[in-house]
Formats: C-alpha cells, structure tokens, sequence
C-alpha cells in the first residue's frame, strides 16, 4: 500500500505522561513522527494532539487503534490533507543590516505576506503561517542572504467533517 | 473480630476520616475486596508496611524473595482466582523488578495493580537514594500508571487503578506513591470508581453485526472455531460450550484458551499454534469459516501472515477495539465482552451438526498419534519423556489440578498433553514467554485456589531464575507441586540450534546442582527419578503429600517438540517430525 501524508487528531485528558505513552505508539513501530503540536482544544480541559505522518493507511488506522487504547485518550481520528484546512507558522531571525544592504529582501517580505514581528538594531524577526511548502519557498529565498535563526511549527489542523467530541462526552456522563 | 465489609462501612459511614496516607492505601486496599498482596518492603514505601503490620489480620502480605516473584504470584493468584493481584514494591530496584511481571501481565491481559514507593516529592528529579522514574519505565508494559504526590489524590487514583485493571480488557496498572504522600493526612473518603470518561471498557455488541454473523456459521460448511483466553477473561465458558454443542462445530484453543472447554469434551479438538495438534493447524488453510473468540492471532498462532486461512470468511470476537484488523482481516468484526456477545449471538444461530468435517480432525489426530503422541506418552525407548510425567501427573491428579507451567519445551508439551476439567486451570506465560514464571505464579494460584491441587511443572532453566522463591514456599508452608522436568538443557533453545543452526550448541548445555539438596535445604520434601518403573509411584507419593513437595524428574536430554510449525512458515506446513 502506498504511503501517505495523515494527519491524526488526539483528543485526550489533560494528564502528564499521555506524550510518552502516545510517543511510545510510534517508536514502537519504527514510525516517524514528521510534526506535533499539543494545545487545548475546543472543549474546556480537553487537550488536542496534532500528529502527523507519513505513512500507509493500514499503519495508520493501527495507530490510531492503538492511540485510542489508552486510558485518557478521548478519540482520535486520521484525515488526509484533502479532508483537513491545515498550517504551520515559521520565525525567521535575520540581521538587521540587510533589510538596508539586500533590497530582494524586502520583496521576499512582501511576496510571502509575512510579518515582521520585531526590528532591533542587530537583527529583525519574520513570521510567516502558511502551508509547509509555502514556508521552505521563503526558506530558500533567504538562505542566500543568511539566516541567523529559523524555526517551524508543527501542523496545526481543523477537519472539514465534525469531529463529535462533545456529543461522545456528553454520553458518558447521561450513562 | 470484624469482618473485611463491616471495617469498610465503618470507613464509609465516618465518611471525612483524617488518615495517613499509608493508612489510607490500606483502606482503599480493603474497600477493593483485597484480602492477601505479594511484596518486598524497603526505604520509599515503609510507612505503607508499618500499616501493613496494624491491619494484618484483615490483608495479609505475603514476603516474596525477589520483586519480580511478587508480580508473577499476584498474576497465578489473579488467573486462578479471577481477582485483582496486587504487588508491593519499594522505589529504585524495588520498582524496575516489577518491570517484567508489568510486561507479562500487560501481554497476557491480566489484573494486576502494582503500587510502587517513591522518593518525596521534593527529591523528586534529583537523582535521589533509589530514585528511579518508574511511571516513564513502566509506561509501555502498563495499562495505566499514575504517580501519586499528594495525599488527598490517594482514594481516587486507587479506585480508578482497580477499575482499569480489571474492567474491559484487563492489564496491569502501576501506582507509583511519593513517600510524603504516605505520611501527609487526608480527609478520607472512599467510592468506587465505575467509570472514566475517555475509556470505554465494554462496547456493546452491534446487532447487525452479529446477524452478519450468525448467517456466516449457519451457511458455513466447514466451520471452525478457535478460542482465546477472552472466553476465560469474560466468563464466557459456558456459552462457548453451548455455542460448540449447538452448531457442532469443532474447536481448538490458544495456549492461554486452554481449559476454557474441557479438554475432553468430544468437539475440542486441541490446541493451535507452533507447537498445537496436527489437525487444528493444517485444517485452519481448509476451514470456510474461522471463528475467532477472545483471541487475538498472536504470531505464534499464525505463522505466516500471508498463507493464514485466506480460503475462510474469518469472524472475530473481540472486546479490544486495537486488536481488530491488526495481524488478521476480520470479515466480521463483534466488538463487545465475549460473554454478553455469544449470549445474543446464541438464539440467532441453527443447530447443526458437521460430522464429515469433524472427521477430518480425528483423521489427522491418528496420523498425529502415530508418529508423536504415541512416542511421547507410551515410549518405549529407556529415557522418559516429558510427556509420560504430564499424562502421570493427570492420572494422580483425576484430570483437575491447576497446572502452572514456565516456558519452553515442557510448557509445550505440558499444554499439549495436560486434560482439564475446570476453567481457570492452565497458568502460564504465553505471549511474554517469561522464563522463572512458574514457581512465584504457583504460589499465587495455590494461595487463589486453596482446595485445588496445584502443580508446577518447570524446565531446569526456568526454575533457576526464580528459585528463590522456595524460601516464599517453605515460610507459608505452601502446598504447591513443584516438579522440574530435567533435560540439562535449555530445551527449546537447543531445539531450535539442532534444526535451524547447523547443531551449534551455543550456551543451552546446562550443569545444574543437585536439586533435590536444595529443595531439602528450603526444607521441602524431595525426590528425583530417572526411570520409568518409578514415576508412578513418585507421581502419587508427591500428590499424596499436603505440604509443599518438589519431584525432579530426568527426562530424556535430547528430545524435541513436535509437532512444529517453523518461524515464518505457514500453518499448513506444520512437521510432525
């Protein structure tokens, strides 16, 4: 089976531990994890993981069954990019000589529609939200000048369909 | 004295007691039913023993030799008894040996709740005196693990901690307790946990499914049920029996399925597996229908993947929701506890009766007998095999005693000629394969099963890495069986150097001590044998005894273990020699 990019969506508790025990899931099986973003999510107490990988669907769903066997794991589902709205944010930090020395950099500014966070004497920071391949583009537009600190986010994702959390735990507790 | 139920109302009824919090993992213990724990005390978790010391006429400790031991006894006494074991272990090295017990009983489905001191809360991360992050170690072998750093938090988490272990597919959890946790008060209040939000313990079977079901076995020409220790796990024998009876379908069972079904109940028709019958194995690659219930396709079970019954419709019963699709397709999948499934699968199914295809299975059990059984339980060579001590032990025995096994050859052999008549009797280390499991789990099951005759049989090898715990026997005056089938060899492991390594003998020779001194030196009854004439009559002297009684029998050094299904090979290629 082909491999694919997923993106798999962890409602849990908000317990220390869940990461390891969820990282564990992948190590176990040799998976990579390509992005993680932890955060609250739209339900109060409830924390939302964004994992993504790449990897075959049947993999995937093991995953996902294995990640929903864990005690203070609500639910959790998998989509494919076309089923989910997703971005990631960059920093770039930059010195602050060559917004003045390199004029191209002012248009790589404009073009991406990043934001210039903050200006010092010594350097500027960028920050760009965008899709991944959006991102590297700008990457790679101002390496040539130089780069003096760079960071990517993982993926943040919402899903296109609902993801019926709420109804589920409203559920157990009329139970 | 007051009962166990009468101190726990009293603790209810004073609901907001101020306590310790030692005093309160007592209660908690107590108010969970648990009247008897394994362990080993030390510097992180003795205000919890000096507790222990006050209430021991309502929970009994019993001392193992070694952590470890303390988890393989909670485990006997939970598989015997259907109860939640319960080991106690100090911080540091008291904690990481629990750790292969965690992973046996994580793999092995089967309750158990550890409760582990830790270094207080403020040394926490420092790299204290027998500091050592047992939550972080433990997490991959635990259903769950907490670590307790504040009183208050006790009542809850234990609670939580019993309802996990045992609910749903059980496992084992890890309680890890900061040793100022143990001496802070709390206002102590006590309720069982009967539920927790993110985890659904016990799905219920869906209807459609099961209607798919039932027509799949009621259309179904050659049928075939293979059973797990699910069955086991959710009381479910019965309806298996009446599920077998009904339809007249044969089945077969996992290593850890046995004695769900009798074993001579005229439709069990053995076990499947590297080491299972002839028929079972080779008629899985000409079943129509495969009938999977509480197991879970383990690879000892399948053998290759990619020729595993792939003519069949395949049916899987299973409450874990992770195990359906994961080594095996299912073309139904029941999701739900096996009991409650079969029962309302039970009306939708017809009565039926496969006589051909039932005699298939007796075919090839003859041509099993003829070239293995026969040799291994009537030999007529001068060395005695393992399997004439196993049919020995079931004739002095009436077919009923509880039989702990450790792993490798004699286990092998053991659940292949072993008979049994009640659920619950076959203890061993099935999906770990944990060497040195047998002789702590035999005091378990003993201690979990007092009127039964318990019996251990144990390789030499096995038996030396858990030896110790014969000074757990000779202290409780333990009336376990304990009999070491002698190969001077890891058998298995030789086994496999004979067949797949060009005979290179690396490290399976084995020079052992004289085991009969040591077991009189644990001032236990002892005996040893080497010839035929005598077995018997050693046999029934050691189940004659009401004490704790060790029997070393030496058996043939060289034999092998067939049938046999080799690593990656399918189950149709199976070798009866």
């Amino acid at each position: 089976m082909e491999k694919r990019w997923f993106t798999i969506s962890v409602y849990t508790e908000n317990n220390i531990g869940l990461l390891n025990r969820i990282s564990d899931i992948f190590l176990k099986r040799h998976i990579n994890i390509e992005s993680l973003n932890v955060s609250k999510s739209e339900i109060e107490h409830v924390s939302k993981f964004t994992i993504v990988v790449n990897t075959t669907e049947t993999w995937t769903q093991k995953i996902v069954g294995q990640i929903e066997k864990q005690i203070d794991v609500i639910k959790a589902f998998y989509h494919t990019d076309e089923e989910t709205i997703y971005q990631q944010s960059a920093m770039f930090k930059i010195a602050s000589h060559l917004l003045f020395d390199e004029p191209q950099i002012q248009n790589i500014i404009a073009e991406s529609k990043s934001k210039i966070v903050t200006v010092s004497r010594e350097y500027f920071v960028l920050a760009k939200t965008g899709r991944k391949h959006e991102i590297d583009e700008m990457h790679d537009n101002l390496e040539p000048f130089g780069i003096m600190q760079f960071v990517r986010s993982g993926r943040i994702s919402v899903t296109k369909a609902e993801m019926p959390i709420t109804s589920m735990l409203n559920e157990f507790y009329q139970t | 004295m007051e009962t166990l139920k009468e101190t726990t109302k009293k603790k209810n009824q004073k609901a907001a007691l101020k306590i310790t919090g030692a005093e309160a993992i007592i209660h908690c213990l107590l108010a969970e039913g648990v009247d008897l724990i394994y362990g080993y005390p030390g510097g992180a978790i003795m205000p919890v023993y000096d507790e222990l010391y006050k209430f021991q006429d309502k929970l009994q400790h019993i001392l193992t030799r070694h952590e470890q031991g303390a988890t393989h006894a909670a485990q006997g006494y939970a598989r015997v008894s259907g109860r939640v074991g319960v080991a106690m272990a100090t911080s540091g090295p008291g904690a990481t040996n629990l750790v292969t017990g965690l992973a046996d009983a994580q793999i092995d489905s089967t309750p158990m709740v550890c409760i582990t001191g830790q270094v207080p809360r403020h040394l926490l991360g420092s790299d204290a005196f027998q500091e050592t992050d047992i939550i972080g170690i433990s997490m991959p072998v635990t259903k769950w693990n907490f670590q307790i750093t504040k009183a208050s938090e006790i009542p809850e988490i234990m609670a939580k901690a019993f309802f996990i272990a045992k609910s749903g597919r059980p496992g084992p959890v890890l309680i890890d307790i900061t040793k100022n946790a143990q001496f802070e008060e709390l206002d102590f209040e006590y309720k069982h946990c009967t539920g927790v939000r993110s985890y659904n313990p016990r799905p219920k079977p869906d209807t459609k499914k099961l209607e798919q079901a039932a027509a799949l076995i009621n259309n179904a020409k050659k049928p075939y049920i293979v059973f797990g220790q699910g069955v086991i796990l959710g009381q479910a024998e019965e309806q298996l029996k009446e599920l077998v009876e009904k339809t007249g379908i044969p089945a077969a069972w996992t290593i850890l399925g046995l004695s769900a079904l009798a074993t001579d109940h005229p439709l069990n028709v053995g076990m499947v597996g590297m080491h299972g019958n002839y028929g079972p194995n080779v008629l899985t690659n000409e079943c129509d229908l495969l009938i999977a219930i509480g197991m879970r396709f383990d690879d000892r079970v399948t053998g290759n993947l990619d020729t595993y019954a792939k003519q069949a419709k395949i049916i899987h019963f299973e409450i874990d929701p992770a195990e359906i699709n994961k080594n095996v397709k299912a073309d139904v999948a029941v999701l739900g506890d096996a009991r409650e499934s079969l029962e309302l699968l039970l009306p939708m199914i017809d009565s039926n009766s496969h006589e051909d295809w039932l005699a298939k299975f007796a075919e090839k059990y003859e041509e099993e007998f003829k070239t293995v059984i026969k040799n291994d339980l009537h030999p007529t060579k001068d060395g005695l095999t393992m399997g004439e001590v196993i049919k020995e032990i079931n004739n002095a025995t009436n077919n009923d005693a509880v039989i702990v096994t450790d792993v490798g050859q004699h286990q092998m052999i053991t659940c292949r000629y072993a008979r049994f008549k009640q659920s619950k009797s076959n203890i061993t280390s099935g999906g770990l394969g944990t060497m040195g499991f047998a002789l702590p789990a035999a005091i378990g099951a003993k201690m979990g099963a007092e009127q039964r005759e318990v019996v251990a049989i144990i390789g030499d090898g096995g038996y030396q890495m858990t030896i110790q715990e014969l000074a757990t026997i000779y202290q409780n005056n333990t009336a376990v069986k304990i009999v070491v089938l002698n190969n001077e060899h890891l058998g298995m492991v030789r086994q496999w150097q004979e067949l797949f390594f060009d005979k290179r003998y690396a490290s399976t020779v084995m020079t052992n001590p004289d085991f009969v001194k040591i077991a009189e030196g644990y001032h236990i009854e002892a005996r040893s044998v080497n010839k035929r004439e005598d077995l018997a009559d050693a046999v029934s002297q050691m189940i004659a005894s009401d004490k704790p009684y060790f029997l070393e029998v030496k058996v043939e050094k060289e034999d092998n273990v067939f049938p046999m299904i080799p690593s990656g090979a399918s189950v149709s290629d199976i070798r009866l020699k």
